[in-house]
């Protein structure tokens, strides 16, 4: 399909070289290339996979259940035992002492959790749950022994969706939950029903948030090895979370925590699918233990989609209540959200909270009333993915903005701005407690607006119109909680889980240093982008700092990279433990050189003498002089030792920060009473977390004889407070943009109705390929927040958070005067094919 | 089990192989060569993506026998040295233009990078996309691969001049 009238300049835009930020420093804000880069394009990568390769070791492979949900009559092992190479088939009772995955993220509420056991023990709940592990010789032997395992299934009704599950004469999934409703929250504020009266519209509609999958290019991988000897296992996983997965695999295991060191190296993308902790690291750790051998499991891309978390999943009711002029006065919602067949890890909470908690986005609305229940289903258990309740709060409102501006004849934007919370207002309370802290949202959408002529786009729409060819613009605006912390906050909202980030600065003698972070990438360039924060406030390139992150035995605390958190609380962390070793550094210079702290400038990775200084600086001088002669005195009465004379000339009154290190380690001459070394800790709990929000707008033509949409601009203007790398900070708008347009376009987890997977492979679930996007125009609007000394916020997910929205509303934007009042997401060929031919022929939906 | 000679960036192998060894599990197994990373189990992603006989092949679908006598290059072989200067053209521009983030389908696209130059000399963006509907990248949505390949076959072609 041809690309129809494009602004050429627009268009070249997006890919336009990276420049750096206006308030960039020596390395923040700086377009630096990634270190890490140099030996992955070289292909010297290091995934779980590469770790394992050539080596000696047993290798796992599972048996999964077929059926959505089935009783376990018997499951007949001896036939996968006597397969030449075959070492042990486990099953459930094997696992003797070993506890289920836990569930990180209880809402207050929830009263039964059904935890995903590590094997299945009476019934299966969903199709590709794992039944029983083969370990064998080879991958080969594995696969024939999982093969050769005879189960025996009596079915039971699948429920394959969140409605039917909580149906009339639904039964039920767990014998202790009889509704199928993990829980129901309730976020109310304000007058609800008074709003609703004094409205001159109220609005109803269902709307859908599709069942994806993460999909990152790299499956789950584990190898999982057990020395009997010194009672050490060391865990190689493929996880976003080495400290929380170390925890839960003790716990599961019972086995003892410093002896166990979790190791995740090169993590070939997560997106939110590897927060969650699964049975195969728990079984693969079981067998390493029982037979002292290393154990590998690599899962197939089938495997992924069947048995890794899915993503989204709700039905939504939403109603709006409105003023003539745009102003909405109230909003009622309910939400069910498909919860899967377990409550597994963080996958509870994602819809609870953080759909509950940014159900009214960056808008004024203080009346409010939604209920968020949570469905337990016969389908593969869902967890968060990349925005992870924020997508499907941003798609519902900003679907409703749209609705609302046809229904009143509206312009969508002057909808939108009557409607924003304001700058002057911030910090601003939203009903549902949590806190706009900064944000302009008006002039980042008219940035935005700045990339499109709408008048000309108009005209453009309307003549090709006449041509049968159909344009649209749509609109979407969010905000999302960024930097999940404090750790307090966690604690009330059942989130088991840190909210804390750990950072240690370690400078070693010849000046350089390592920085320890508790954050972990898994494509977001972390030893690239931590290094320039470190290396901006040490004076010190890039190349002299090396980030160390995913091993546990080397970094003992930490949280993890989720919820876009590892700039604003990690990178934080980073920043304050790098101020503190300069602080130090400052006074070990000091004493080398004879002056005070305050007389000293640290520019170019050099302490030197300020300009000036007067009386103060030589009378400090003398004191320093009559400290060392006296040290010298009573040094020599203890011991009868001479020490040597400091020559402080030596220095002519610089130091470089490489001589100070020198000295910590060396500790000849540092300050008295000082302890020594360049070393320090830092653990940054912030007490809030900071709104990072985007517009995205998109133009889209729809072939109405194919209803294929194809995207034809896609524009984001992003604001994550200051930018720490603008190279990295776009290619994460890239990324997530891509993957929404994905989720718009094309991506569905699709279960037959008896609840088996017919999406599980590359195949037969589409995502977006090189063609299927346009070259993406990206802009920034910086207002820095105040809840982090580096004013930074979040950036890694808002791409997939604004871009659904955004393309729906281009889409129905382009149909509606074909008569299509709605879209379903995905926007395949057949489904807007199909609203197209019911709204020719006059059908309603 | 049968034996197999072949030639795999730029040196001579023989080994004895299991006939239904995939070209893959050989390089990334036997010889250690695991800068080719598996995707997929269904030749879609591309994340295999090497060269036979400068051909860009999924070598998760071929199997190593089929490889009798044939040059093999994986993105090892590539490079030319292991400073900046050493990267070849393909990789440094992956580099310069973050045209990774994972890592994961970097070998893949950059092997397919290479060919798509070898193939077309100088394509356009538009082409570039379309080339690439054979690898999957799910980080970067695509854009600074298509600079990285477009910048990549310009600097290949200087070089060559």
């Amino acid at each position: 399909m041809s690309i129809s009238n494009q602004d050429q300049s627009s268009r070249r835009a997006g890919s336009d070289p990276v420049v750096a930020t206006e308030d960039a420093g020596t390395l923040i804000g700086q377009p630096v290339p990634r270190v890490e880069d140099s030996r992955l394009v070289r292909g010297r990568s290091r995934y779980v996979s590469d770790i394992a390769a050539g080596t000696d070791t047993l290798h796992m492979a599972i048996v999964r259940s077929p059926e959505a949900h089935a009783r376990i009559r018997s499951v007949e092992k001896t036939a996968a035992q006597a397969i030449d190479g075959v070492v042990q088939v486990l099953t459930a009772d094997d696992l003797e002492g070993v506890q289920p995955l836990p569930c990180d993220w209880v809402p207050p509420g929830m009263d039964f959790v059904p935890q995903h056991p590590i094997l299945a023990e009476d019934t299966v709940r969903y199709a590709g749950e794992p039944i029983a592990a083969v370990i064998a010789e080879t991958k080969t032997a594995a696969r024939a022994g999982t093969q050769a395992v005879t189960l025996v299934l009596d079915a039971l009704v699948p429920y394959v969706h969140q409605e039917t599950a909580i149906a009339d004469g639904a039964s039920a999934l767990h014998a202790k939950l009889l509704d199928n409703r993990g829980y129901s929250i309730r976020w109310a504020a304000g007058n609800v029903e008074r709003a609703f009266a004094r409205a001159d519209k109220i609005i109803k509609r269902r709307l859908t948030n599709n069942r994806v999958t993460a999909a990152p290019l790299e499956g789950r991988a584990v190898f999982s090895q057990f020395d009997p000897v010194t009672g050490q296992l060391t865990h190689h996983t493929s996880t976003q979370l080495p400290h929380v997965h170390a925890r839960s695999l003790a716990t599961c295991l019972g086995f003892p925590q410093q002896k166990l060191q979790l190791i995740s190296p090169d993590v070939g993308g997560g997106f939110g699918a590897k927060l969650g902790f699964y049975a195969e690291d728990v079984v693969a750790a079981f067998a390493a233990i029982r037979t002292g051998r290393p154990v590998l499991w690599i899962e197939d891309r089938t495997e992924n989609f069947l048995a890794t978390t899915h993503g989204r999943d709700h039905v939504q009711y939403i109603e709006l209540a409105a003023r003539a002029d745009g102003k909405i006065l109230g909003m009622k919602a309910t939400v069910l959200a498909d919860l899967g067949a377990y409550a597994l890890d963080m996958g509870p909470g994602v819809p609870a909270f953080l759909t509950g908690v940014s159900v009214t986005g960056p808008y004024k609305i203080e009346d409010v009333d939604l209920e968020v229940i949570g469905i337990f289903t016969n389908r593969t258990p869902t967890g968060p993915y990349r925005g992870a309740g924020h997508p499907e709060a941003s798609y519902m409102l900003e679907r409703m903005i749209d609705e609302l501006a046809v229904e009143l004849d509206l312009d969508p934007v002057a909808v939108r701005k009557a409607n924003f919370v304001p700058p002057s207002a911030m910090p601003y309370k939203i009903p549902t407690g949590l806190v706009l802290d900064s944000g302009d949202y008006a002039a980042n959408l008219d940035k935005a607006l700045s990339y499109v002529d709408r008048a000309a786009f108009r005209a453009e729409q309307t003549a090709a119109r006449r041509q049968g060819r159909y344009l649209g613009l749509g609109i979407a605006i969010y905000s999302e909680m960024s930097g999940a912390s404090p750790s307090i906050g966690m604690a009330a909202i059942g989130f088991r889980r840190s909210g804390h980030e750990s950072a240690r600065v370690v400078v070693h003698a010849d000046g350089r240093a390592t920085v320890f972070s508790g954050a972990h990438s898994h494509g977001q360039g972390h030893a690239t982008s931590l290094a320039q924060i470190a290396g901006e406030v040490l004076q010190l390139p890039v190349s002299c700092i090396e980030v160390v992150q995913g091993d546990t035995r080397v970094v003992p605390f930490g949280t993890g990279t989720f919820n876009s958190r590892s700039m604003p609380v990690g990178g934080t962390a980073v920043h304050m433990a790098a101020e503190k070793i300069v602080a130090k550094a400052r006074q070990i210079a000091a004493n080398k050189l004879q002056v005070r702290v305050s007389d000293l400038n640290f520019e170019d990775g050099v302490f030197r003498l300020r300009p000036g200084g007067g009386v103060g600086r030589m009378f400090g001088r003398t004191v320093k002089k009559v400290g060392d002669t006296a040290k010298g005195i009573v040094f020599n009465y203890l011991t009868r030792l001479t020490l040597p004379k400091p020559d402080r000339s030596v220095h002519q009154g610089q130091i470089s920060f490489a001589e100070v290190a020198g000295e910590a380690h060396l500790s000849h001459d540092v300050p008295l009473g000082m302890v020594t070394g360049l070393d320090e800790t830092v653990f940054f709990d912030p007490k809030e977390m900071p709104a990072s929000y985007a517009t995205h707008i998109a133009i889209v033509e729809v072939d109405p004889g194919t209803g294929e949409v194809h995207l034809n601009r896609h524009i984001v203007v992003d604001d994550c407070g200051r930018i720490i790398n603008p190279l990295l900070a776009r290619g994460q708008v890239h990324g997530g943009v891509a993957q929404g347009a994905g989720q718009a376009l094309m991506e569905q987890i699709v279960h037959d109705d008896d609840g088996r997977l017919l999406s599980d492979a590359f195949s037969s679930y589409a995502m977006p390929r090189a063609s299927d996007l346009p070259d993406f125009e990206t802009g920034h609007t910086v207002v820095p927040t105040k809840m982090n000394p580096l004013g930074a916020k979040g950036i890694g997910e808002g791409g997939a958070i604004g871009a659904p929205p955004a393309i729906v509303n281009a889409a129905l934007d382009a149909l509606r005067p074909m008569g299509v009042r709605d879209l379903h997401m995905p926007l395949t060929p057949m489904s807007v094919w199909n609203a197209i031919d019911s709204a020719t022929k006059g059908e309603t939906e | 089990m049968t034996e197999l000679t072949l030639t795999v960036n730029a040196r001579p192998v023989t080994s004895d192989v299991a006939d239904t060894t995939l070209l893959i599990d050989f390089l990334r197994e036997d010889l250690g060569l695991i800068g080719t990373h598996s995707g997929c189990n269904s030749t879609q992603c591309g994340a295999c993506t090497v060269h036979v006989d400068g051909q860009a092949i999924k070598s998760c679908a071929m199997l190593v026998l089929e490889c009798e006598g044939r040059d093999v290059t994986t993105i090892e072989g590539v490079e030319s040295g292991p400073d900046d200067q050493g990267l070849h053209p393909m990789q440094a521009a992956f580099r310069t233009h973050h045209g990774l983030q994972c890592g994961f389908c970097t070998s893949g696209m950059i092997m397919t990078g290479i060919d798509i130059a070898n193939r077309l000399g100088t394509p356009d963006r538009e082409t570039i996309r379309a080339e690439l509907k054979g690898n999957i990248c799910r980080c970067t949505g695509y854009q600074n691969i298509v600079t990285a390949i477009e910048t990549g076959a310009e600097d290949m072609a200087k070089a060559g001049e």
